[in-house]
């Protein structure tokens, strides 16, 4: 079997002869083969996050992907390039910026439902497969993303957070409404993790904290009398 | 000028660096790899704390379970601290947001956490988020330094520690993205660095990159480490990848069935003897699985969903209706660097080591399912608060000298050196030695076969190096100083089974298969093999 690997600017191919999994193949190229192949890897089973690469140009991770004949393997996009397959992820940067945390601890009664609520949010591993799927990040790199949006929102329905409005104050520049909702963060993350139902969500809870799109009231509040085709 | 120093980005890591940052210490986390590339995510099962939710409990019946599991190699004082520390850190994982299963009805505050039995516990004490607790404490705790404003450094690769006159004054990297090598001055240091599992490479759960770097950086300025002979097998990995499944699935209901279709052990034992009976099945020439059918593909997906995947992908098998096969395989040291109830470094000062790669003494011969968890969260929170104190006394450490001239000359070295053998072929050939002579089960005669094999491949590292030449983000000076780590602490670990001419825990001579008394000691070992006998 054949695959071929992004290095540089060009595609190479390489021979697997064992390897099943991506990652199998990754370490096989790399310790027989070409020791200068860079990516990075860890736990081999869907939690550490570390390993999400584009394959065929859509976003997988290494460790989870089984390999076919003449599969394209491509790093993340939007992420700064550092060699091969390996990416600087800008997680930190970006939870900062939508302060993807817990703001102000409560007393709190909860039951299973409850928790329920923020279940699936909590299993994010950060793998940044959202971030490179997201289109509105190709033309604004200042956009929190997919992932950053979904912390956002696991934090502020949290019953613990007393103070959600600024964690909702934090994501309306450069956040909730900067998303197209064309859903395809939901159609790649390994966890089953739907970013574009939350950054829905997260509108709902903003409007309800008395804020709205602002792209609404430039298209329509906004209308120009004078503006002709 | 660095307060405190956090080296490793797993939870004990993280708990130190957030408790020193609301100390207000200026804190600096520094990664080996990418910061969720550790073993905590990596954790299932749960976090033991006596909350009583579900079941009557008490911290003195998680201290008598704790001191049993260990055989004596435990120090009650220190098991006491984390015991009845362990409410405080779930209440302090609550606070930072951690996402655990809660019980049906709604009750106040912890009370509402749902709790499970695992092996060796008297009670159902493991709070668990399903099976995906670790994943979700270290993400909450990353969270939570994120809004602390704690300061991170990913791929830098340990070298050594700066040492002047028994002070330590920070740390010695490669940088990987820049290839550069760098010292981080800091007035403290915590080695938050985990275990050395990375010695058995595929046979083991581990991360390849687990390779004990802190020990290796202790032994090369003197210092000791204990109980290297006690290292944790795990007795349900999945028998083609070695992933690990939770001993979660056998403490919501999960059989341990051989070939024959029988039951042949009690699957709620404590690990070690688990352990040891799935290895005699399978020696015995029979297969061994997790029998996971009877409890309904329901439950299975509200309590272990995680499981049901990594069966599902890594082994092919769909676990609610057929068997898993399952084996034992490396987990867990237990034994590490030597420190006291502040953990302080023995023999160093300003110098804090904290999770796997400290010995607590609070896990001993074999370490409970759920006390990991529970030892990064509440002695990195000692760790952190201690670093941070210690920090403001200090007023000002430069070290005396730059220490980056020796470890340049080194990286040169191994960088031109004239190669022979992969080191990557050498690297399995050592996990080969380990888990076959090093294993379950060991004698005189293994352990001095291993000795001997790793020995050769000793002698062979001369023709060694690294493979990759280029400078910036070269993985290859990152496994190949791993490796070269391993290759350091083999021969101890083998030196420590070797002196324990007995049977405890985790550690099972078949030549001599019963506890013994006389060696109610911990065994201290510093580099050149040097050694002597810690009586405590």
């Amino acid at each position: 079997m054949q695959i071929k690997i992004k290095r540089g600017d060009e595609f190479k191919a390489y021979k697997i002869e064992k390897a099943k999994l991506l990652l199998e193949a990754l370490l096989e190229i790399k310790h027989n083969i070409d020791y200068t192949l860079a990516f990075d890897y860890g736990c081999k089973s869907k939690v550490c996050g570390t390993c999400a690469v584009r394959v065929n140009g859509k976003e997988t991770l290494a460790c989870a992907h089984r390999i076919k004949d003449g599969d394209e393997v491509e790093p993340l996009r939007y992420e700064k390039h550092l060699k091969d397959l390996k990416v600087e992820q800008a997680s930190i940067q970006k939870i900062a910026q939508t302060q993807g945390y817990l703001h102000e601890f409560c007393e709190y009664t909860m039951d299973a439902q409850d928790e329920a609520k923020n279940d699936i949010q909590s299993d994010c591993i950060l793998c940044s497969s959202c971030f490179s799927a997201c289109p509105v990040l190709e033309v604004n790199q200042n956009f929190a993303g997919p992932y950053a949006l979904t912390r956002a929102y696991r934090y502020a329905v949290d019953k613990r957070e007393a103070n959600a409005k600024s964690i909702i104050e934090a994501v309306q520049k450069d956040g909730v409404w900067d998303c197209t909702l064309c859903g395809e963060c939901t159609l790649v993350c390994p966890k089953g993790i739907d970013p574009k139902s939350d950054i829905m969500q997260l509108r709902n809870i903003s409007a309800q904290h008395g804020y709205f799109d602002p792209n609404f009231s430039n298209n329509f509040g906004g209308f120009d009398p004078n503006f002709t085709f | 000028m660095i307060d405190v120093l956090v080296i490793g980005s797993g939870g004990a890591g993280l708990s130190a660096a957030i408790n020193a940052a609301k100390e207000k210490a200026k804190v600096v986390v520094v990664s080996k790899s990418k910061l969720s590339n550790n073993h905590t995510v990596m954790a299932q099962g749960g976090i033991n704390a006596a909350l009583g939710n579900v079941e009557s409990d008490s911290v003195n019946k998680h201290i008598e379970d704790t001191l049993k599991a260990a055989h004596g190699l435990a120090s009650p004082d220190m098991v006491k601290l984390l015991c009845e520390s362990a409410k405080g850190a779930i209440e302090f994982l609550d606070s930072c947001g951690v996402v655990f299963s809660r019980l049906k009805e709604a009750k106040e505050k912890i009370k509402s956490i749902a709790q499970r039995r695992l092996g060796g516990a008297s009670a159902k004490r493991a709070c668990y988020g399903k099976d995906f607790t670790g994943l979700r404490i270290f993400h909450s705790l990353l969270d939570c330094a994120i809004k602390e404003g704690i300061n991170f450094l990913e791929d830098m690769l340990l070298l050594d520690l700066i040492v002047e006159e028994g002070k330590v004054k920070g740390a010695i990297f490669f940088d990987v993205k820049e290839g550069l090598i760098q010292e981080l001055w800091a007035k403290t240091t915590i080695l938050a660095t985990g275990g050395f599992g990375g010695l058995y490479l595929n046979e083991s759960t581990n991360i390849d990159l687990a390779s004990g770097d802190g020990l290796v950086a202790v032994l090369q300025n003197g210092g000791a480490v204990s109980d290297l002979e006690f290292i944790q097998f795990h007795p349900t990995a999945l028998k083609s990848s070695a992933i690990l499944i939770s001993e979660s699935a056998r403490g919501e209901g999960g059989y341990l069935v051989n070939s024959d279709g029988k039951r042949f052990v009690n699957e709620l034992a404590p690990r070690d003897e688990v352990a040891r009976a799935v290895y005699k099945e399978l020696q015995e020439g029979r297969e061994v699985f997790l029998d996971l059918r009877h409890l309904g593909k329901e439950k299975l997906l509200e309590l272990m969903p995680q499981e049901l995947e990594l069966a599902r992908l890594y082994e092919g098998v769909d676990a609610s209706c057929e068997l898993v096969p399952i084996k034992p395989v490396v987990h867990y040291s237990m034994g590490g660097i030597p420190v006291n109830e502040k953990m302080e470094a023995i023999g160093f000062e300003n110098c804090f080591v904290v999770g796997e790669a400290a010995n607590a003494k609070v896990h001993g011969a074999n370490r409970l399912g759920g006390n990991s968890l529970l030892e990064i969260i509440a002695f990195g929170k000692i760790a952190g608060k201690n670093a941070a104190q210690k920090a403001k006394e200090i007023k000002f450490q430069n070290p005396n000298q730059s220490h980056i001239k020796k470890a340049q000359s080194e990286l040169n070295h191994y960088f031109n050196k004239p190669i022979r053998i992969n080191f990557y072929s050498a690297r399995e050939r050592l996990a080969k030695i380990f888990y076959e002579y090093v294993g379950i089960i060991r004698d005189e005669a293994s352990l001095q076969k291993a000795l001997i094999e790793v020995k050769k491949l000793q002698n062979q590292f001369e023709f060694m190096g690294i493979m990759d030449k280029s400078r910036k983000n070269n993985a290859n000076v990152v496994d190949f100083y791993s490796f070269k780590n391993l290759l350091q602490l083999a021969p101890l670990v083998i030196h420590a089974a070797l002196l324990r001419k007995e049977s405890r825990g985790a550690h099972f001579r078949s030549d001599y298969p019963n506890e013994d008394a006389k060696f109610n000691y911990h065994i201290l070992l510093k580099a050149r093999e040097e050694k002597n006998a810690d009586k405590n």
